[in-house]
């Protein structure tokens, strides 16, 4: 396995909507967001692992992030790079803003021109959408195989990688050549954990607009500190069609949200006592419910 | 032109169930906009599938037959999928939800420039305003499905492109074969006309598929547990239980990602969906990503610590209190009274 790779993992900043608490929803209807956490989508760590076991396999590969969001989102890839990963790409403008999943993938596709990857590794999908349409996508818009639902790199070699890959009632394992954009599912080994010593190297890794921020003296700081940059491009750095981006770039329009509010069935209460318990059963089996 | 198509999954020469589903929904919306039903299958020895779609009311089958298309893999059935729509123009295309339609429907919608919405509830047809340009549009397809973890619902159109690209799971829309069964038309894909070589790089090495092992989804009864059972271990009384009434355990979302359980027996929007006779949730709160799954049950039981759990309100009977005090008097009295 000396094959020497330069690997991308797309990864998203999702806001947490897994544990959604009460006060998730504001009482206009609307999502709130402030009451829900923004973390690093649960599946595009897997596919960081499988990126920094590819890493581990092959000596002098590299591993990326890129991700689409607002300047906050640069957080994600922080994190990565406290995990592993070498370094990152954040793609964030206005013009990206409003994108569904096809506006998305062509807005990545046209980084990834830019950064030649051999290997792009994605999460399945994102726990906000819950779509696993982006990856195929991507690899569309790249004119790439793709091989969804990744769960362990067997092998790789010069010419291929070799995949094991997770169906709904079994096991496949494919071969393809490089590049090629491999999707990662939940049943794939967890993601390592931040190490120490690498919190402190990159914790002060930034963006241009957070550099920015942080003024003068610390701009020169990191002025010969490359490993502390992190990559952040706007719609001008990448070679992209404006008809194809954000809101105007996508073809599925939302016609209608609405919360959801439903007609609460009448129903009996019970208490855990056992004269209620006994009850319920016996009505149960009276009513053929129970056979 | 113009028409409804729906891609036919098969699993060793059976049509997927998935499918007649969509062959059911699209029927409905074919008759509704005039225009005809035609279903796509794309495999190897696929001979007598007219029949069983022609049972669910499809005007034409299209079938691309050669040793390359099966098992499936993404590039030579995208390629074909591609090539057809690309003569036909089809107004909607239908796909199951299944692993293969997530791999494929997105890259068919890539490659054609179309939306795709995943995951849909509820296909209806209606009109549309644009709310910025003020252009009316008539007879859109509505793809309805919850989001954002369930926590709305959205109604997703596709103005202006074609086709209208969805995506349905297994069990969400109702199976009906049709009151007299069509004989359609046969159309043989000249496979070799769209598949490349660069579109067979991807190689099978090895493939292993497992008989369906869980079938919670033709359980009559079903004893679900949430995130609220607290462990691996308390999911063990849900067992009990469910083997008592003959039926089967399911879960939620939240106690799958904790690893209470397996995957195939996760209930709701991303996973199965289940329509028991009795359905008895087990400290699950009731997010409408997993109430999208069970609502349809004959009668529901919620056993809940908290007395305003979501859950409650599909709840024929409500027992607020702890499952695991609940649960072990459910199996005695069950016991006690069935002889």
């Amino acid at each position: 396995m000396g094959k020497q790779l330069k690997v991308v993992v797309l990864a998203k900043q999702v806001p947490d909507t897994r544990n959604v608490g009460k006060d998730a929803m504001k009482a206009d209807g609307t999502v709130n967001r402030a009451a829900l956490p923004a973390i690093f989508n649960p599946e595009d760590l897997n596919a960081l692992e499988q990126a920094l076991t590819i890493k581990d396999m092959c000596e002098g590969t590299t591993v990326y992030i890129l991700t689409m969001g607002p300047l906050r989102a640069a957080d994600i890839i922080r994190d990565a790079m406290f995990r592993g990963a070498d370094g990152g790409y954040l793609l964030t403008d206005r013009a990206f803003a409003g994108a569904d999943t096809l506006a998305t993938s062509y807005a990545l596709s046209r980084a990834l021109v830019e950064i030649k990857p051999d290997l792009i590794i994605a999460g399945r999908q994102a726990i906000d959408g819950d779509t696993a349409q982006v990856g195929p996508q991507v690899a569309e818009k790249l004119g790439l195989p793709q091989i969804t639902y990744a769960e362990q790199i067997e092998s790789i070699d010069d010419r291929q990688i070799v995949v094991k890959r997770r169906l709904e009632h079994g096991v496949e394992t494919v071969s393809a050549p490089f590049p090629v954009v491999i999707t990662v599912n939940a049943s794939a080994p967890e993601c390592r954990p931040q190490n120490a010593k690498r919190v402190m190297k990159y914790k002060r890794a930034m963006t241009r607009s957070e550099l920015q921020a942080a003024g003068d003296d610390y701009m020169q700081f990191v002025e010969n500190k490359d490993y502390l940059k992190i990559v952040e491009w706007n719609v001008g750095d990448i070679d992209a069609d404006p008809a194809q981006l954000g809101m105007l770039g996508s073809p599925t329009k939302v016609k209608q949200i609405e919360n959801v509010v439903f007609q609460a069935k009448e129903s009996r209460k019970l208490t855990v006592s056992d004269a209620d318990i006994n009850s319920l059963m016996v009505e149960l089996i009276a009513g053929h419910t129970l056979g | 032109m113009n028409n409804i198509f729906v891609y036919i999954e098969t699993e060793g020469g059976k049509v997927a169930d998935v499918s007649l589903e969509l062959l059911t929904k699209g029927r409905e919306l074919a008759d509704r906009l005039g225009c005809k039903l035609e279903a796509l299958a794309i495999g190897h020895n696929l001979a007598g599938l007219d029949k069983t779609v022609g049972m669910y009311g499809a005007d034409t089958l299209w079938v691309a037959d050669d040793r390359e298309l099966e098992p499936y893999r993404t590039l030579p059935h995208t390629a074909i999928i591609c090539g057809i729509f690309g003569e036909e123009k089809p107004q909607i295309a239908l796909f199951g939800a299944t692993p293969v339609g997530r791999d494929l429907a997105p890259r068919v919608s890539s490659t054609l420039g179309s939306g795709l919405t995943a995951d849909c509830t509820s296909l209806v047809i209606g009109d549309y305003t644009d709310a910025k340009s003020g252009k009316e549009y008539k007879d859109l397809l509505y793809q309805i499905r919850p989001a954002f973890g369930g926590n709305i619902i959205a109604t997703i159109v596709n103005p202006d492109h074609r086709p209208q690209m969805a995506t349905v799971r297994e069990g969400v829309m109702r199976k009906e074969e049709v009151k007299s069964p069509t004989t359609p038309e046969i159309k043989n894909v000249d496979v070799r006309k769209y598949v490349k070589d660069t579109d067979l790089v991807v190689k099978i090495i090895d493939r292993h598929i497992e008989e369906r092992g869980i079938d919670i989804k033709n359980s009559p009864v079903i004893v679900a547990g949430g995130y609220g059972m607290g462990s691996k271990e308390n999911f063990a009384l849900l067992h009990e239980l469910a083997d008592l009434l003959g039926g089967e355990v399911g879960a939620s979302r939240a106690a799958v990602d904790a690893g209470f359980t397996d995957h195939a027996r996760q209930i709701g929007q991303t996973g199965v969906t289940v329509r028991p006779k009795l359905y008895i949730a087990c400290g699950i709160s009731g997010q409408i990503q997993h109430t999208a799954g069970m609502d349809q049950s004959s009668m529901v039981i919620a056993i809940n610590t908290d007395p305003d759990a979501p859950i409650n309100k599909f709840a024929d009977f409500v027992i607020t209190g702890d499952a695991m005090e609940v649960i072990p008097k459910m199996i005695k009295y069950y016991k006690q009274n069935s002889k």
